[in-house]
C-alpha cells in the first residue's frame, strides 16, 4: 500500500512542474516586455522598470529565473493582480468557495439524476426509456452549455419570473462569511429569506454546470452496468432465485460503481471547465469568471496564478481519486 | 483512404465468401437508426456550407438600419424579406448562420487535421522508440490532459492573441493528447504480432514499418476519434468565440454570434436560440455519426 502511494505521488512531481512552467512561460511568451505587461497600461517609469527587471531577476539567466518563481510560488506568492492591488492567492481564495458551492450542487445534481437514469435503462435495455435516456444523455453531451444557460435564463427568468438572472444572492442580504458557502452560510445564520434567496440564484447554473456530468455519469453506469449484468454470477445469483431488485442492487450496481466512481472523478477538469462559461453567464462570483475577466482586463498576473491554483486543485483532486480507488479496488492497488 | 484501410482487415478473415468489407462495414452501420441520421444532418450542414453564397437571400455581413431586431416571418412584423429575422443591427439570421456554417466546418476539419497530423507523429514515436522519448512525450500529454481544456485553450489564446486561427490552434493543442494516446496503443498492440516482425526481417525500415505497415491497422480508433473530435472541436471554438476569444466579430461564427447575442435575451429570442440550435444540431450529429462508427468498425462488438 506504502508503495502505492509512493509511486502515485510522485508521478504528481512533474505534472506540478509542468502546470509551473506553464504558468512561468505565460507571461514571458505574451508580447511585449514582461514588466509592462504586468505593469499594465498606465505604463511604468524607467527607474522603477529597472527596480523591478532586478526584483523579479528578469536580468538573470531564465533557469535561475525560474527557480526564483518556483521557490515564491512555494511560500504562496503568487503576485499581485495589476488592476486591484491584491495578491492573487487572496482574490483566489475568496472567490474560491462560490465557485466550489456550484460545482458540487452541480455534481450532486449529476448523480441524484444520472445513476438513476443510468441504472434503469441498462435493466430496462431496449424500452422506449432506454432509447429516451441514451437520446437525452447524447444530446446533453453535445450541448453548448453556453447557449443552454442563455435558453434557461430566457425560459425561467424571462418568461416565467422564478429565478433570479444573475449574481449569489439578493443585494439586500449580507451574510457573514463562515463556509464560505452562501446556502450553508445562511442557514447558520438562521436567515431563512437569505437561503430562499441563494437557493434561487442557484438552481440555474448548476443545472447547466451539472448537464454534461449528468449526460456523461448516465451513458457511463449504463455501459457499467450492461457489462455487468452479462457476467456469470448475475445468472448464478438468478438461478438460485434471488429478487431481481436484489440482485441488481446488491450484486450488479456495487460493480458497475468502480468504473462510475472513476469517471466521476475525471469530471473535475470537466467542471472548472463548465464553470468559466457558467460563471461568466450568471455573473457567477466565482475563480472562472474572474479569469475571463483578467484576460479583457489584461491582468496577466491573476492569470498566471489562477491558471497554477487551478491546475493544481485538478492535479490534487486527481490524486486523491487514484488513491482512493487504489484504496477501494486491490486489484488497482498490486498492479504493476 | 478509408476504402484501403477499410479493407486492410479482410486479409485476416478465413476463406469462404466474406462479403466485401465495406458491404459488410456498411450493414452493421446502417442498422444503427441514430448514425445514419447524424450521417443526413451532417451532409445537409455540408451542403449549407458548400451553396452558402448561393442560399443566403443577403450578405452576411451587410447592416440594413431599417431592420433592427427584426423577429421571423411567422412572427408578428416578420417578413419573408429576412425569413430568420434580423439581429442588433439587421443583418439578415438566415445568412449569417448559413456562412457559419461554413466556418463551423472549417474549424472542426482544421483542428481535428492538425491534432491528427501531430498526434500520430507523436504517438508513433512514442510507440515505436519506447525508453525516454516515450515517457517525455507521454508526461507532456499528462499534463496537457491535467488542466481544465477550455482553461488551457484560454491561456494559449491569451498567448497568441484572440482570433480564429490562434483559437483553432489552441483548440487542436487542447485535443491533442487522445490522438496521442490512441496512435500509441495501436502502435503497441500492432507491433508484437507476426506481420510486422515479418515486415522487420524482410528488411523494412523503421519510417516503412511505422507508415506503411502499423499505421494503416491503427486506423479504426483513429477515424471514430477523428469524428467525435469534430464535435469537439466545434463546441471548444464556439464556447472562445462566445468569451470573445476566438473568430472576431462580424465574424458570423456561431459561438461569436451568441455572445453578440447576450444583451438581447430579453427582447429578440431568435437571436439568442438560433446560433446555439446550430451548434447543437451540429456537435450532435458528429456524435452520432462518430458513435456509429465506432460501432461499425470496432472488432470486439462485432458479433
Amino acid at each position: 500500500m506504502l508503495r502505492f502511494i509512493l509511486t502515485r505521488v510522485s508521478l504528481v512531481i512533474p505534472t506540478f512542474i509542468g502546470i509551473t512552467l506553464l504558468a512561468f512561460f505565460l507571461i514571458r511568451l505574451v508580447p511585449g516586455d514582461p514588466i509592462e505587461t504586468m505593469a499594465g497600461e498606465r505604463g511604468i517609469d524607467p527607474a522603477r522598470h529597472e527596480l523591478l527587471r532586478k526584483e523579479f531577476g528578469f536580468d538573470k539567466p531564465v533557469l535561475t529565473q525560474y527557480g526564483i518563481y518556483i521557490s515564491r510560488v512555494l511560500q504562496g506568492d503568487l503576485g499581485k493582480s495589476i488592476v486591484t492591488r491584491e495578491s492573487v492567492i487572496s482574490e483566489f481564495s475568496a472567490l474560491f468557495p462560490a465557485t466550489i458551492e456550484l460545482a458540487l450542487c452541480a455534481i450532486f445534481l449529476a448523480l441524484a439524476i444520472g445513476l438513476p437514469a443510468g441504472i434503469l435503462a441498462a435493466v430496462k435495455r431496449n424500452s422506449i426509456f432506454d432509447h429516451g435516456v441514451m437520446g437525452l444523455s447524447l444530446t446533453g453531451y453535445s450541448m453548448p452549455i453556453f447557449w443552454w444557460g442563455l435558453l434557461l435564463i430566457l425560459l425561467f427568468s424571462v418568461q416565467l419570473g422564478i429565478t433570479p438572472v444573475s449574481g449569489r444572492i439578493a443585494v439586500q442580504y449580507y451574510i457573514e462569511p463562515v463556509t464560505g458557502f452562501l446556502t450553508i452560510d445562511s442557514l447558520l445564520a438562521g436567515d431563512f429569506g437569505a437561503f430562499k434567496s441563494a437557493l434561487s440564484h442557484l438552481v440555474l447554473p448548476a443545472i447547466v454546470l451539472g448537464t454534461v456530468p449528468l449526460a456523461v455519469i448516465a451513458r457511463m453506469t449504463r455501459s457499467a452496468m450492461l457489462e455487468v449484468l452479462g457476467e456469470d454470477y448475475i445468472r448464478t445469483a438468478r438461478a438460485k432465485g434471488m429478487a431481481p431488485l436484489r440482485v441488481i442492487a446488491l450484486h450488479a450496481l456495487r460493480n458497475a460503481l468502480i468504473p462510475v466512481v472513476t469517471v466521476i472523478g475525471l469530471q473535475v477538469g470537466v467542471l472548472f471547465t463548465g464553470a468559466i462559461l457558467t460563471e461568466t453567464i450568471f455573473s457567477w462570483p466565482g475563480v472562472g469568471k474572474w479569469l475571463i475577466e483578467a484576460i479583457s482586463r489584461r491582468d496577466y498576473p491573476v492569470l498566471q496564478g489562477g491558471t497554477l491554483l487551478i491546475g493544481v486543485v485538478v492535479m490534487s483532486v486527481n490524486l486523491l481519486v487514484d488513491l482512493l480507488y487504489g484504496l477501494i479496488n486491490p486489484r488497482i492497488r498490486h498492479a504493476r | 483512404m478509408t476504402a484501403e484501410t477499410l479493407e486492410a482487415p479482410s486479409a485476416a478473415v478465413p476463406a469462404g465468401t466474406p462479403p466485401h468489407p465495406l458491404r459488410e462495414f456498411w450493414s452493421y452501420f446502417s442498422a444503427n437508426r441514430g448514425a445514419v441520421a447524424g450521417l443526413v444532418v451532417i451532409v445537409a450542414v455540408l451542403l449549407m456550407a458548400v451553396f452558402a453564397d448561393v442560399l443566403s437571400p443577403h450578405s452576411p455581413y451587410l447592416t440594413n438600419n431599417a431592420v433592427f431586431l427584426k423577429p421571423p416571418f411567422w412572427q408578428e412584423g416578420g417578413s419573408l424579406a429576412y425569413p430568420l429575422g434580423t439581429d442588433a443591427i439587421g443583418r439578415d439570421i438566415l445568412s449569417r448562420l448559413l456562412h457559419g456554417a461554413r466556418l463551423s466546418l472549417v474549424i472542426g476539419i482544421v483542428v481535428v487535421a492538425i491534432a491528427m497530423a501531430a498526434g500520430i507523429v507523436l504517438g508513433l514515436v512514442a510507440g515505436f522508440f519506447k525508453g525516454i522519448t516515450e515517457i517525455v512525450i507521454m508526461r507532456l500529454m499528462d499534463i496537457v490532459l491535467t488542466m481544465p481544456s477550455l482553461l488551457l485553450a484560454i491561456v494559449i489564446v491569451a498567448i497568441l492573441g484572440p482570433g480564429l486561427m490562434n483559437a483553432m490552434l489552441a483548440v487542436a493543442i487542447v485535443v491533442l493528447p487522445h490522438y496521442v494516446r490512441i496512435t500509441r496503443a495501436a502502435v503497441i498492440g500492432e507491433t508484437s504480432k507476426d506481420y510486422v516482425i515479418a515486415a522487420r526481417v524482410s528488411g523494412a525500415g523503421t519510417l516503412r514499418l511505422m507508415f506503411k505497415e502499423v499505421l494503416p491497422n491503427c486506423a479504426a480508433p483513429l477515424i471514430v476519434q477523428a469524428t467525435l473530435g469534430v464535435s469537439t472541436a466545434i463546441l471548444d471554438a464556439a464556447a472562445l468565440g462566445f468569451l470573445g476569444l476566438g473568430a472576431q466579430p462580424p465574424t458570423p461564427e456561431w459561438g461569436t454570434m451568441l455572445a453578440d447575442a447576450r444583451e438581447f435575451v430579453l427582447r429578440a429570442w431568435w437571436v439568442v436560440t438560433l446560433p446555439g440550435l446550430m451548434i447543437l444540431i451540429t456537435v450532435l450529429a458528429f456524435n452520432l455519426l462518430g458513435d456509429g462508427l465506432r460501432d461499425a468498425l470496432d472488432p470486439k462488438l462485432k458479433r
